[in-house]
């Protein structure tokens, strides 16, 4: 049995209910499959919506980790994406709209003995819920972001969302939007996120790979998920999903491999003259100047010029890990602030209560 | 007032004539510290009331400050103000006006002398008195010599000049010694009123323990302060008030805030569960943030979140994982966090959300107190949202109050809205240490066995499964096996929490959430009437911080001999069950409210009394000759037959 030091007061319910789910940590594991995560409710996403393989990638890989069901927890926004926690047989909310990073920071926070992970969509993490998302991803606090990015306003049936390519003709936008879009990956390595990746829901190898680095790293993940909606949005990402045009316009990312793609590997990403990035023929390069992946780059910058060789159309797109790089938790941080604390001054209630400058009465 | 026969000649150092001092006998006194917002007139208040609070008076302070940290200096905007009244008996308000008023420039003469009754006593740093800073308020000329002031006993102190005399060897600078004017003032008040000084000494060298000279400095400034009152001429008296007889026990002065936050704490302790608080800094609420912050031994995390949004949501994440969530803020923020309100009352999960209210709309005055957000801790959200209300009523009630707003939070598992308010939050009072063993147990037990069965008879865990008496539903928290479940935001089925859009069962979840909030009442005993002559006619019902006021109003009108009686409510939602039978046993019942009249309006809509709302907003309490006179009129107004005023003017 391990002990996890939470910081919590020695004795109280919250403390047994902690030890009991410790003590039978070992043998839970053993049994999870994929079926053990499903629940009795019915999925009700649209046929034929990427939600699917996603979830379906999401259960059977969870196993894989060694954590007991009761041991996780799975946090949701608003939205399609949002439906999630309801279809897996964890501990879930599907909270509000915008706010499952801060709901998950709470949690996560109290609680370092969880694995908390939030899954939210474009609208949900980058609209409404912005700025949660990107206080979050800079104070590094223990939990997994799955950002189910489809481009559009799926739940609200078809409105831009701020992931949308400019001149997105919607509902809301007649002649087009006009809005510039973010791009995921760019943001939240501007915030100076720890771990940062980006997957396809089709592709189950490349996602799950992705999601066990993201499971396995100390801190908070962020993962982008292309997540095709196929009643508003249908082929948003047929681009890369294509075998032909995907592996023309892909860039995938192995850490200590050189980054070259395309038919043949034909391209490839080498340096520019400004310290960024470029794409280049890579016949036409010295085999020195390609690119050699780096995730664990102290400096954001070489990440986030890599996710700036995307346009919006999707060509030139870095498929898997862009940035994993250790970093002190928040919730560990905060346990060994509450550890300190408890060390140098016991907690003594009366001494508390009856501080500064006191006087007596007689009786 | 009685003058002793216990004159004393003072220490005649450096005096070439003795002269004679006499000690005069007071009940109570009402004192006011004016200055700029960088003159220290909060730090040398708060000091007063510590030795007087040491000293054994009852007390009771008003802070009153502008928003701004340093408003321009010598302007009105700027000036920062303290009141403290402190008596031989136990007194209710800050005192409606000051019997003393020390300004220490012009902006702090004109900015309250209004304040100050004819004859009281006035005492002034005469060295502000500049013509850049008399011109800078407006005054053509320097009302220390035109005669204006001739309705006050006008003492004319250079206090900047001795003070920088007496720290002429510190080895400080001018600017820097002058800062210590606060602490020359604070001596001399102290000289005044008979305080003891070795808190304030021990206090000082505290302070500045990194900074020695400075902490010398402020003490020789205090020192020669106190010296000066004994010395001068221009002092002839000074005054005795015995100290307050109280109940034994051991005391200590305490503000709203600090109150509060210790109240969140012993919660934590009583209920054996980690306090999580998530909280974006507000005026006037952030001093819980601070104060909680330095508790972590206690296992209180405090978690300062990106907005007001994310610290409720937080605290709500915390709750869900088995912590007592908090999260503080004032009205502002409350609006901010009404849809994550909405989240914690749909899925029943414990969190206190403390409002300390300010004056409003909007930004509204962020310093100064108002009662106005009631009808927003009710109603303020999207769809039927009940949650309970809790109102403290004194700055150290705010203790008690935040141990009630935990221990309905934690039974009915639901969000509890704790209304303080400014002048609570700010305001302090001495405060009866309690035996930790007597706070009420808030134990809570978390589900760890499945609750029903299946249709094919496997046991099963249902999140919505109502416990019969409290209605509250159990609390499973993550990391407990067997018991996983989803909570949302969604309307859920009755029992199994699963979504359900079905008509009859929304109808009864609303149903079901309003009669948990409404049987919260048969935990919360009867109201609380105050009436100790038994026949009144008329009551005066408020709730919050006009507890005070109202009842200093109430103890003149029946030294006048009149009856009438206080209702205070400390439970907004539900309201104690007996309260209707209780409105309508009189006559006639006013409200007087630091708003326009929104439990006035609760109280018609739900009893169909025609309850009389007397309202300010003024930012600031109630002033008790005030409400005396309001309510004294609707006696008289309901018995026919005028009595006398109070003879005994403003006592409390």
């Amino acid at each position: 049995m391990t002990t996890v030091e939470l910081g919590m007061p020695a004795e109280g319910p919250i403390a047994d209910a902690i030890a009991r789910s410790l003590e039978t940590q070992g043998e839970k594991r053993a049994e999870l499959k994929a079926k053990d995560l499903k629940t009795d409710q019915e999925v009700r996403w649209c046929p034929g919506c990427g939600d699917y393989v996603i979830l379906n990638a999401v259960q059977s890989f969870l196993p894989s980790l060694g954590i007991a069901r009761e041991d996780m927890v799975i946090v949701s926004g608003i939205g399609c994406s949002s439906r999630f926690p309801y279809y897996m047989n964890t501990y879930g909310m599907h909270s509000i709209h915008g706010r499952a990073p801060a709901i998950a920071t709470g949690l996560a926070a109290s609680r370092p003995d969880l694995s908390v992970w939030v899954v939210t969509g474009d609208g949900d993490a980058l609209s409404i819920g912005g700025n949660h998302l990107i206080h979050t991803l800079r104070r590094n606090v223990n939990l997994k972001i799955l950002l189910f990015n489809n481009r559009i306003y799926g739940l609200t049936k078809g409105q831009y969302s701020p992931t949308s390519e400019v001149g997105k003709v919607t509902k809301s936008t007649p002649m087009g939007s006009l809005d510039h879009p973010f791009n995921p990956v760019s943001l939240a390595l501007g915030a100076d996120a720890t771990f940062v990746g980006r997957a396809m829901d089709s592709d189950r190898k490349g996602l799950t790979e992705v999601l066990r680095q993201a499971a396995e790293h100390q801190g908070t993940a962020l993962v982008e998920i292309y997540q095709n909606c196929n009643i508003f949005n249908d082929g948003a990402f047929d681009l890369l999903k294509d075998p032909t045009t995907g592996v023309q316009w892909s860039i995938p990312l192995v850490h200590g491999k050189p980054l070259v793609f395309g038919p043949d590997g034909a391209s490839c990403v080498v340096r520019d003259e400004f310290g960024g990035l470029r794409i280049a023929e890579t016949d036409q390069v010295d085999a020195d100047d390609i690119v050699v992946h780096d995730a664990t780059r102290e400096d954001p910058s070489y990440a986030f010029a890599l996710s700036r060789l995307s346009s919006q159309d999707l060509r030139y797109t870095p498929m898997g890990v862009f940035r994993s790089v250790p970093k002190p938790t928040y919730d560990k941080m905060m346990a060994d602030q509450v550890e300190e604390a408890r060390t140098s001054s016991p907690a003594d209630l009366g001494a508390l209560l009856a501080g500064g400058d006191t006087w007596t009465v007689p009786a | 007032m009685t003058t002793t026969d216990q004159s004393v000649v003072a220490s005649t150092t450096g005096s070439p004539v003795p002269f004679v001092k006499s000690v005069v006998e007071l009940d109570r006194v009402v004192i006011r510290l004016a200055g700029d917002s960088g003159d220290g007139m909060q730090l040398t208040g708060n000091r007063f009331t510590s030795e007087t609070a040491s000293f054994g008076n009852d007390l009771s302070t008003l802070p009153n400050f502008p928003a701004e940290i340093r408003a321009p200096t010598g302007t009105l905007p700027g000036v920062s103000s303290f009141q403290l009244h402190f008596a031989d008996h136990d007194i209710m308000t800050p005192g409606d006006a000051p019997d003393v008023l020390v300004a220490m420039n012009p902006a702090a003469l004109k900015a309250n002398l209004s304040d100050l009754p004819g004859g009281g006593l006035l005492i002034v740093d005469a060295d502000e008195f500049t013509p850049r800073n008399l011109a800078k308020v407006g005054y053509a000329t320097n009302p220390l010599e035109d005669d204006s002031l001739q309705g006050w006993q006008l003492v004319n102190v250079p206090l900047t000049t001795l003070t920088l005399e007496a720290l002429a060897d510190s080895g400080l600078g001018k600017k820097e010694a002058e800062r210590s004017k606060n602490m020359f003032t604070l001596g001399l008040l102290s000289w005044m009123y008979h305080r003891p000084t070795e808190g304030t000494v021990r206090f000082l060298e505290r302070q500045f323990r990194r900074k020695p000279q400075i902490a010398a400095a402020n003490i020789a400034a205090f020192r020669a302060g106190y010296n000066y009152g004994e010395t001068t001429e221009a002092f002839a008296v000074s005054y005795e008030i015995k100290p307050a007889p109280m109940a034994p026990g051991r005391y200590r002065n305490i503000s709203g805030n600090q109150a509060l936050a210790l109240g969140i704490v012993a919660a934590g302790q009583r209920s054996g569960l980690p306090v999580f608080l998530g909280a974006y800094p507000i005026t006037p609420a952030s001093d819980i943030l601070h104060e909680l912050s330095r508790h972590k031994s206690f296992g209180v995390r405090t978690f300062q979140a990106e907005d007001e949004i994310a610290g409720i949501a937080s605290a709500i994440g915390a709750s869900f994982g088995g912590a007592l969530g908090v999260t503080t803020t004032s009205g502002p923020g409350v609006s901010l966090k009404s849809e994550a309100l909405g989240l914690a009352v749909m899925t029943e999960l414990p969190l206190v959300v403390v409002d300390v209210q300010r004056g409003g709309p909007s930004t509204g005055l962020p310093t100064k107190t108002e009662q106005s957000d009631l009808l927003q801790a009710m109603f303020g959200r999207n769809g039927e949202a009940p949650l309970p209300v809790v109102a403290p009523r004194s700055p150290a009630d705010c203790f008690d109050a935040a141990l009630e707003a935990a221990r309905i939070a934690l039974t009915y598992r639901t969000p509890v809205m704790l209304l303080s308010d400014g002048y609570l939050a700010n305001g302090a009072e001495p405060w009866q240490i309690p035996d930790t063993e007597e706070l009420p147990d808030l134990r809570v037990e978390f589900a760890s066995e499945p609750n029903a069965t299946t249709a094919d008879g496997t046991p099963e865990f249902q999140p919505y499964l109502r416990d019969p008496e409290t209605l509250a539903r159990p609390w499973a928290i993550p990391g407990t096996s067997g018991m996983q479940h989803r909570i949302g935001g969604l309307e859920k089925a009755d029992k199994t929490g699963n979504i359900s859009y079905d008509p009859a069962n929304h109808d009864l979840m609303t149903r079901l959430r309003q009669a948990k909030v409404d049987g919260i009442a048969a935990s919360i005993g009867p109201t609380d009437v105050d009436d100790p002559d038994g026949d009144a006619s008329v009551a005066v019902i408020g709730w919050g911080s006009t507890y005070g006021p109202i009842g200093a109003a109430c103890r003149r009108i029946r030294r006048s001999g009149r009856s009438v009686a206080q209702i205070h409510l400390r439970h907004l939602n539900p309201f104690p069950a007996d309260l209707g039978e209780v409105l309508r046993r009189y006559d006639r019942v006013i409200c007087p409210e630091m708003n326009l009249g929104q439990l006035s309006m609760l109280l018609r809509a739900k009893y169909l009394v025609d309850v009389q709302s007397h309202t300010q907003v003024r930012g600031l309490p109630f002033r008790a000759a005030e409400l005396a006179a309001v309510v004294q009129d609707v006696i008289d107004s309901t018995s026919g037959a005028p009595l006398a005023a109070d003879p005994n003017g403003g006592a409390e």
